[in-house]
């Protein structure tokens, strides 16, 4: 029999549906890969074996009754550790909640155990998704799977790498500035930001509520669209969750197509700060959906160029306020508490020591940008900016059906180079901000390798709110035409670990 | 400073900020019961124990109390308005924000009209706004179980998040000498419309109401208000009115000896009607204020604001007016009548079928005294006005008088039962058996000569002591005024 | 616009209840001026006519009925706390007031 952790999701779920294999021998193979790999990896914090071989057999025992299993009863996922799971450890990369055991599970874990999907637990990511490198995580870095003393991308950078380091087929990941997409460029994976609401965000643990969004991660775009379906949809817990019927992602990545589409290529992403081989893959990803029968026209969307401040003002602001609960008083770390010292003090000295740099900055920053006199100038300031940004998005979107542009200006930078440098880190989320400010959806998929280091470059789509269905329409077009070029997979081409 | 002192000087400036916990069945922003009492941390959920992941969804119910309050305040309704979060740390709130309205409030720019004294003062309205309440800390150890000096805190959240509506007015100016009594006259007015809306039970004594007092002098014939102190927690109408007057008198006391009064926040203390500083800060606070991002904003529609109006019921000051009318009493004695919390409860006695006289004069008398020997509200005897208004029926028919009507309220109080079980069961009909009567009436007069000799006489005062004589015979049974006639009769002298 | 203070990070350090070093201030502080410097930029874009966008959805009215749902037990909304007493949380002596 094959690999069973070379699979894709689809194909594991048929196989386990035909009775070829059973989910519980699906998830020991996964299991297994994990101790094989995953001490040089490091994309796992929490690896709940019991929960998963019991999940499995409960699939297999529904399939011997003879119940109808979902699309993906019985696949293995990587959870993001920033989803609360009832009775299994959640920390969001952070010391502060080290050891703490939620009492309830978010509506996307809830959803996934319904689904029959069987978890094989939590993985690494930038402390409280703050970062693009995933060596903001309390609990040490991960490697990309493509060269491990190379960053997998961040926050959601466990994610990403369990996935391209066949440890699991799918994966959750979350996107407030480009945590989905951007890990997925950097190891070769597909990542999709669905529209803002379209995925619960109850049970998420907030880092900027107004640009969070959970989303699915796959090693192909078929499988991207089902994990979306089976997470996507109404919930009355999430007052920001939209009330409407999810658009047909799977129908959509079954049959991609780009014929008689326009598609933009985003004017100012591009030039100065862009990796030569980046920019070489994307054009080669222009021309090819124009072969494919597309019409691509360039558009401008001038105020992109002030993404980037409105993130770094909106994003730490609603943090500073979201993250005052870790406080030492109801649950996680408590430090200084030698009966004498105030709650005041404990407080502090819990905060200070359980907070890393990175978030420490952020609350800083965002306590500054909302404080009485500031507040207009920045918060106030962003909040405009956001709106030009969603303007220039409809105005964009009047003209063509989805966006095109790089993922990422970089391929995957050495972990370290830009650990002290915030401004420098914050440019690798340059293309994948505007559409967190604006809330609609977009996917990263590989478009190949960049030639001068041999890593994985990613292609942005991006198409507008509740048309995530475009997303998948054209990825798979675009997936199938380059499998067709490559031979294989371009994970095929990924180092053995 | 004497208060007539003060006031020869200084014009009072007050500003109230009255928060009313909500009836509600459940929280502002979660499915938690609201239920007072019960076992510590055993109504909180993920949301208002503000675990990590967890999120607010917006109580229907409160947001519609919050309105109808608004229009009973004559606000304007905002036609779309939203949350916002007040970020500072707080160990009873475990977010370290709270849930509230800032320069968007559901309601704005109303009034409320007070009586004083015969004279109707307007109240200015500047806002009423929704928000969550805070949990419940415990202070243990220490010498003194206070917040201060306590060896540490136990914290319990079953109040936390309870919908509250914090209704602000507009500088109350004007007020001169009756300044605490337009306070506690305003309190009371409001307390008195939350709980005709039924959207509380505003008990100030359980905190489901509960006052702040800010108060200011200015000299006469100066604009400009002077500075302000808050005065927290001031919990029972009397309480208003005291540290109103506290406050006055000590603000007059300052600035009279050149001093200048601290904007702070001052603690009531009820013992001995003082006020005292609060802890001073290091830092001015800074509350960070910005739209709460994980709810939307609350747009009420036109349709919902006037559904809403038509529920509204008569104004409470309306309402005591129209009914002193009807019942065609005094000033004194309607006064009399709120005072004892007794209105609804007559208002229910006459619907029931008695007449307003003697509706007052049950609730007034009997149940307001046995109300003041349990230490309750006379509502909350367990008696109904049903009740109530079948022992008046009975009396009116005869068949008891006042002495048997007496006991038979107190059997129902025992909880013998309805009226007429009581009756039934203690045997407390009037004896109306005349010819029962007519040899109890033969026995007194037989033993009465004298008396019966006055009164043949023509002098009917002994007529009392024959008709006392028959009552010891019946036992009290008997209908006073058919004796007397009967008496009468059988001497010749009707 | 000018550059933050140290005094004005050390203020933002005990607004935000974060203990801060005397070396981790001064770094810090540096920090965040290179920060703010470049996001101020946003002033240069937003006119007065611009409204300001809070949310990226245009939802109004979201709302629950008002009806009891299942919480958490005692025991499960206690499992986390570092400490508690009579089922209830025991924190350190709370010396602030309620606002």
């Amino acid at each position: 029999m094959a690999d069973l952790t070379r699979l894709t999701a689809a194909e594991t779920a048929a196989r386990i549906a035909a009775g070829e294999v059973s989910a519980v021998e699906v998830a020991q193979a996964h299991l297994d890969r994990i101790t094989e790999v995953d001490a040089k990896v490091h994309a796992f914090l929490h690896v709940d074996t019991e929960g998963a071989l019991n999940a499995a057999k409960a699939v297999d025992e529904r399939r011997a009754k003879g119940d109808a299993l979902g699309p993906l009863a019985g696949v293995p996922l990587a959870l993001k550790d920033v989803f609360v799971t009832q009775g299994v450890p959640t920390t969001c990369g952070s010391k502060i909640l080290e050891g703490w055991i939620p009492p309830y599970d978010a509506t996307v874990t809830r959803r996934l155990k319904e689904a029959g999907v069987v978890i094989l637990g939590k993985t690494n990511m930038d402390e409280f998704a703050m970062g693009s490198s995933t060596e903001n995580s309390a609990y040490g870095p991960t490697g990309n799977p493509w060269d491990l003393t190379r960053i997998p991308g961040g926050s959601g950078g466990g994610s990403a790498a369990a996935l391209a380091a066949f440890e699991a087929p799918l994966a959750i990941g979350t996107d407030t500035g480009g945590s989905i997409r951007q890990p997925g460029a950097v190891t070769g994976t597909v990542g999709v930001k669905p529209t803002y609401g379209s995925v619960s965000r109850y049970g998420l643990v907030a880092f900027s509520s107004s640009l969070d969004q959970g989303g699915p991660c796959a090693r192909t775009v078929l499988d991207a669209a089902l994990l979306h379906a089976a997470i996507a949809g109404h919930d009355p817990l999430d007052s920001t969750s939209i009330d409407a019927p999810v658009p047909d992602v799977v129908g959509a990545a079954r049959n991609g197509d780009v014929r008689g589409m326009r598609i933009g290529v985003v004017k100012e992403f591009g030039g100065d700060g862009y990796q030569a081989g980046v920019l070489e893959r994307f054009n080669e990803s222009v021309e090819l959906l124009r072969e494919l029968g597309a019409e691509v026209v360039e558009i401008s969307c001038p105020h992109f160029d002030y993404a980037m401040p409105a993130y770094y003002l909106i994003a730490p602001s609603e943090a500073s306020s979201n993250l005052a609960r870790f406080d030492a008083m109801r649950y996680g770390l408590r430090v200084g508490d030698n009966g004498d010292r105030s709650a005041e003090e404990v407080m502090s000295l819990t905060r200070e020591a359980g907070f890393g740099p990175e978030v420490k900055r952020r609350i800083m920053l965002g306590t500054y940008a909302l404080s009485s006199g500031y507040y207009d100038a920045y918060y106030g300031q962003a909040q405009k900016v956001r709106t030009l940004i969603a303007r220039d998005f409809d105005a964009a979107f009047a003209q063509v059906d989805v966006l095109i542009s790089p993922t990422t200006p970089t391929t995957a930078f050495p972990i370290g180079e830009r650990a002290d440098d915030p401004m420098a880190m914050y440019l690798a989320d340059l293309c994948t901000i505007p559409s967190n400010l604006a809330g609609n959806a977009a996917m990263s998929l590989p478009c190949g390798l960049a030639p001068e280091d041999g890593l994985p470059v990613g292609l942005q789509i991006i198409a507008p709110t509740m048309a995530d269905d475009r997303l998948y329409k054209v990825g798979a077009a675009v997936e199938a035409a380059f499998l067709d070029r490559w031979g294989a997979p371009l994970l095929d081409q990924a180092p053995a670990l | 400073m004497s208060y007539e002192d003060a006031l020869s000087s200084f014009d009072p400036v007050m500003g109230l900020e009255v928060h009313v916990e909500l009836g509600t069945a459940t929280k502002m922003f979660c499915g938690c019961a609201t239920e007072f009492g019960g076992e510590p941390n055993s109504q909180v959920c993920p949301t208002c124990l503000g675990l990590p992941g967890a999120l607010p969804v917006v109580n229907r119910t409160a947001v519609e109390s919050a309105i109808r309050i608004g229009l009973a305040l004559n606000c304007n309704i905002a036609e779309w308005c939203r949350f916002a979060r007040k970020n500072y740390f707080y160990p009873d709130m475990p977010k370290n924000f709270q849930t509230s309205q800032y320069d968007e409030p559901i309601a704005f720019d109303g009034y409320l009209d007070v009586e004083v004294q015969g004279k109707t003062y307007r109240v200015g309205i500047e806002r009423a706004h929704m928000e969550e309440d805070t949990g419940k800390s415990t202070h243990v150890g220490g010498a003194t179980g206070r917040i201060h000096g306590a060896d540490y805190s136990l914290l319990d959240y079953n109040r936390c998040g309870i919908p509250l509506i914090e209704i602000v007015t507009k500088p109350i100016e004007g007020a001169g000498e009756l300044a605490p009594e337009i306070a506690k006259a305003y309190v009371a007015e409001l307390r008195d419309l939350i709980k005709a809306l039924g959207v509380s039970e505003a008990r100030m004594e359980l905190g489901q109401m509960r006052c702040d007092a800010n108060l200011s002098l200015r000299p006469h014939g100066q604009e400009k208000f002077g500075t302000r102190s808050e005065t927290k927690n001031v919990n029972s109408l009397r309480s208003v009115e005291r540290a109103i007057r506290f406050e006055i008198q000590r603000h007059a006391t300052v600035l009279t000896d050149g001093g200048t009064i601290v904007q702070e926040t001052r603690h009531f203390h009820e013992d001995d009607g003082t006020t005292t500083a609060g802890r001073v800060k290091e830092e001015a606070e800074d509350y960070r204020y910005f739209p709460e991002p994980d709810l939307v904003p609350v747009a009420p529609s036109r349709d919902w604001v006037e559904e809403l109006r038509g529920t509204l019921p008569e104004v409470p000051s309306v309402r005591r007016k129209r009914l002193q009318a009807e019942w065609g009493i005094s000033d004194f004695d309607m006064q009399s009548l709120v005072n004892a919390g007794a209105v609804d409860a007559i208002v229910d006695t006459v619907a029931a079928g008695a007449d307003s006289d003697a509706a007052r004069k049950w609730w007034l008398g009997e149940l307001a005294r046995s109300a003041n020997e349990r230490g309750v509200e006379v509502t909350a005897l367990p008696i109904t006005p049903a009740q109530v208004a079948r022992v008046a029926a009975l009396v009116k028919a005869g068949e008891l008088n006042d002495k048997l009507a007496r006991q038979v309220i107190e059997g129902v109080l025992a909880g013998e039962g309805d009226p007429d079980q009581v009756v039934e069961k203690r045997g407390l009909k009037v004896v109306s058996d005349e010819g029962a009567l007519g040899a109890a009436i033969d026995q007194a007069i037989a033993a009465q000569a004298d008396a019966v000799a006055k009164i043949q006489a023509g002098n009917l005062g002994p007529v009392g002591a024959l008709i006392g004589a028959v009552m010891k015979t019946t036992r009290g049974q008997a209908d006073a005024a058919r004796v007397r006639e009967l008496i009468l009769e059988k001497l010749g002298v009707s | 616009m000018p550059g933050i203070t140290r005094e004005e990070v050390a203020h933002l350090a005990r607004l935000s209840r974060l203990e801060l070093g005397a070396e981790e201030l001064d770094h810090l502080a540096t920090q965040l001026d290179d920060i703010i410097g470049a996001v101020a930029r946003v002033g240069e874009v937003a006119a007065d006519d611009i409204p300001p966008t809070s949310h990226p959805l245009p939802l109004t009215n979201v709302m629950r009925p008002d009806e009891i749902r299942p919480g958490l037990t005692p025991e499960q909304a206690l499992s986390g706390a570092p400490a508690a007493e009579d089922q209830r949380f025991r924190v350190p002596r709370i010396l602030g007031e309620e606002q």
